[in-house]
């Protein structure tokens, strides 16, 4: 709902807190906040997927998102679309240069064999969880499941392709404090875990947390470097323009 | 890869010709071999495959290209599901290179890639959505329709992160054919797009062959 109250003053942290390594949450973001993900360690990994928490069959879409910009690495510019046409977030900012959204997730099967079995009775939370399981249990709380489950954002993980379209995975691509801001445009269901990429070749299975703040967004302005990215990214932002007017629900 | 098929048309147990625009509903048993024909070249034939005992079991583009190391489709290309399960095999290409990375058109994404006053142009995602709606025996809903592959449509990538929609690479006759290794529910939608020059703006019918 609208509230009367003042917004806090943009750049304000209104929350920050950390994802432990190889742990799953989902959250909503408000239109108008930021969610700051920060690779504490380097060579982090953010599994993510988006859905409109006012009607859910509304979520992330890789393929529309890469081909509207023409683009196959995600970074600063880029805005990560729905199915329907509109933006559920910007990357305002990103030192890293380079987020994967086509290479999937890790299932038991795969951290089993690449990194061995490390169960809950035997290591309690420094389980080997993998990133399949971790998005089933979150898509669960809001009554989804693996139908629902589309191409996820691996934040900070690279992964390339040759002129015959052969993978190869970026090693070192994210630093210590590397970092990625994502301003959402329309209120947002985030599911996430901080599971590893499955393509990553480390010998150990990598546990790598991710510190996170939600900030105050600045008002996007006439001449915002996302909106003004390419000329779909502007009628993107006209779609969710358009989507605002009807839904009564717009927080700024 | 380019890899011719021995198959005679003409021994075909089922043929049948998909105007762009229609969709193709239809069960391919195991072990039967299935032919998509571009009759007329650089047509894209958007397809999704579900398990027919149990649909939530479906095609996964991220799994496929994960798993066989490498973005495009050709022979040889095994095409996994969500759990990670062979669906089918690519056996026979004239074409060479299919995408899954591209997506299929939709009314709502046409706005973004072309204009805000195209949003009522027929797309492949509506033609879906029909398929669902008419054919409510297969139990399949909106929450089923995930990433496809687009047989005969070339989306190179670049080693620097580009991506572009290039010329088709396919043409008149041209074909692709696979082999299911379980009961599938193939489902194409023969695609109408009338925006993208990848197919000269001009969207023709491709024909399906099954043998057993």
């Amino acid at each position: 709902m609208t509230s009367l109250k003042k917004s806090p003053e943009a750049g304000t942290i209104l929350y920050e807190d950390t994802f432990s390594a190889a742990c799953h949450w989902s959250m909503q973001m408000r239109k108008g906040t930021v969610l700051k993900l920060i690779d504490v360690e380097g060579g982090a990994n953010a599994g993510m997927l988006f859905y409109n928490p006012t009607n859910l069959l509304e979520r992330y879409n890789a393929p529309d998102t890469l081909k509207c910009q023409h683009t196959f690495k995600l970074t600063k510019g880029n805005c990560l679309y729905s199915d329907m046409g509109r933006i559920f977030c910007s990357i305002t900012e990103d030192s890293v240069g380079w987020h994967d959204t086509v290479c999937g997730n890790t299932t038991k099967d795969m951290v089993k064999e690449k990194w061995g079995e490390k169960t809950y009775q035997d290591h309690h939370n420094d389980w080997n969880q993998n990133g399949y399981s971790s998005f089933l249990v979150e898509l669960a709380k809001y009554g989804l499941g693996k139908k629902d489950m589309a191409a996820n954002l691996n934040l900070f993980s690279a992964v390339s392709a040759d002129d015959d379209g052969v993978l190869k995975f970026a090693e070192g691509n994210s630093k210590a404090g590397d970092a990625i801001e994502l301003r959402f445009e329309m209120d947002t269901l985030v599911l996430l875990h901080t599971c590893p990429h499955p393509l990553n070749p480390a010998k150990e299975y990598p546990k790598k947390p991710i510190k996170y703040q939600i900030i105050q967004a600045a008002s996007v302005t006439e001449d915002d470097a996302c909106k003004n990215f390419c000329d779909e990214n502007k009628r993107g932002f006209k779609n969710n323009e358009i989507y605002h007017l009807g839904g009564g629900y717009s927080h700024d | 890869m380019i890899k011719e098929s021995l198959l005679k048309k003409e021994n075909a147990i089922y043929s049948e010709v998909v105007p762009a625009g229609d969709y193709l509903l239809k069960v391919v048993k195991k072990g039967q071999t299935f032919r998509i024909l571009d009759s007329e070249g650089n047509q894209a034939a958007d397809t999704l495959f579900y398990n027919v005992d149990d649909p939530s079991e479906r095609y996964s583009a991220i799994d496929t290209i994960r798993e066989q190391g490498g973005l495009y489709l050709t022979a040889g290309s095994k095409l996994l599901s969500n759990e990670n399960n062979v669906m089918l095999e690519i056996v026979a290409d004239t074409c060479g290179r299919h995408d899954t990375i591209g997506g299929a058109c939709a009314t709502e994404s046409n706005t973004v890639r072309y204009a805000l006053e195209k949003k009522c142009m027929h797309a492949c995602r509506d033609s879906w959505m029909l398929a669902i709606a008419e054919n409510e025996e297969y139990g399949l809903s909106k929450r089923d329709i995930t990433h496809n592959i687009n047989f005969f449509m070339n989306v190179p990538v670049s080693e620097e992160g580009g991506l572009r929609f290039e010329d088709g690479i396919s043409a008149p006759g041209k074909y692709v054919e696979m082999k299911a290794y379980m009961d599938t529910i193939v489902l194409i939608s023969n695609c109408p797009q009338l925006n993208n020059p990848c197919n000269a703006y001009n969207p023709t019918p491709v024909e399906v062959l099954v043998w057993d």
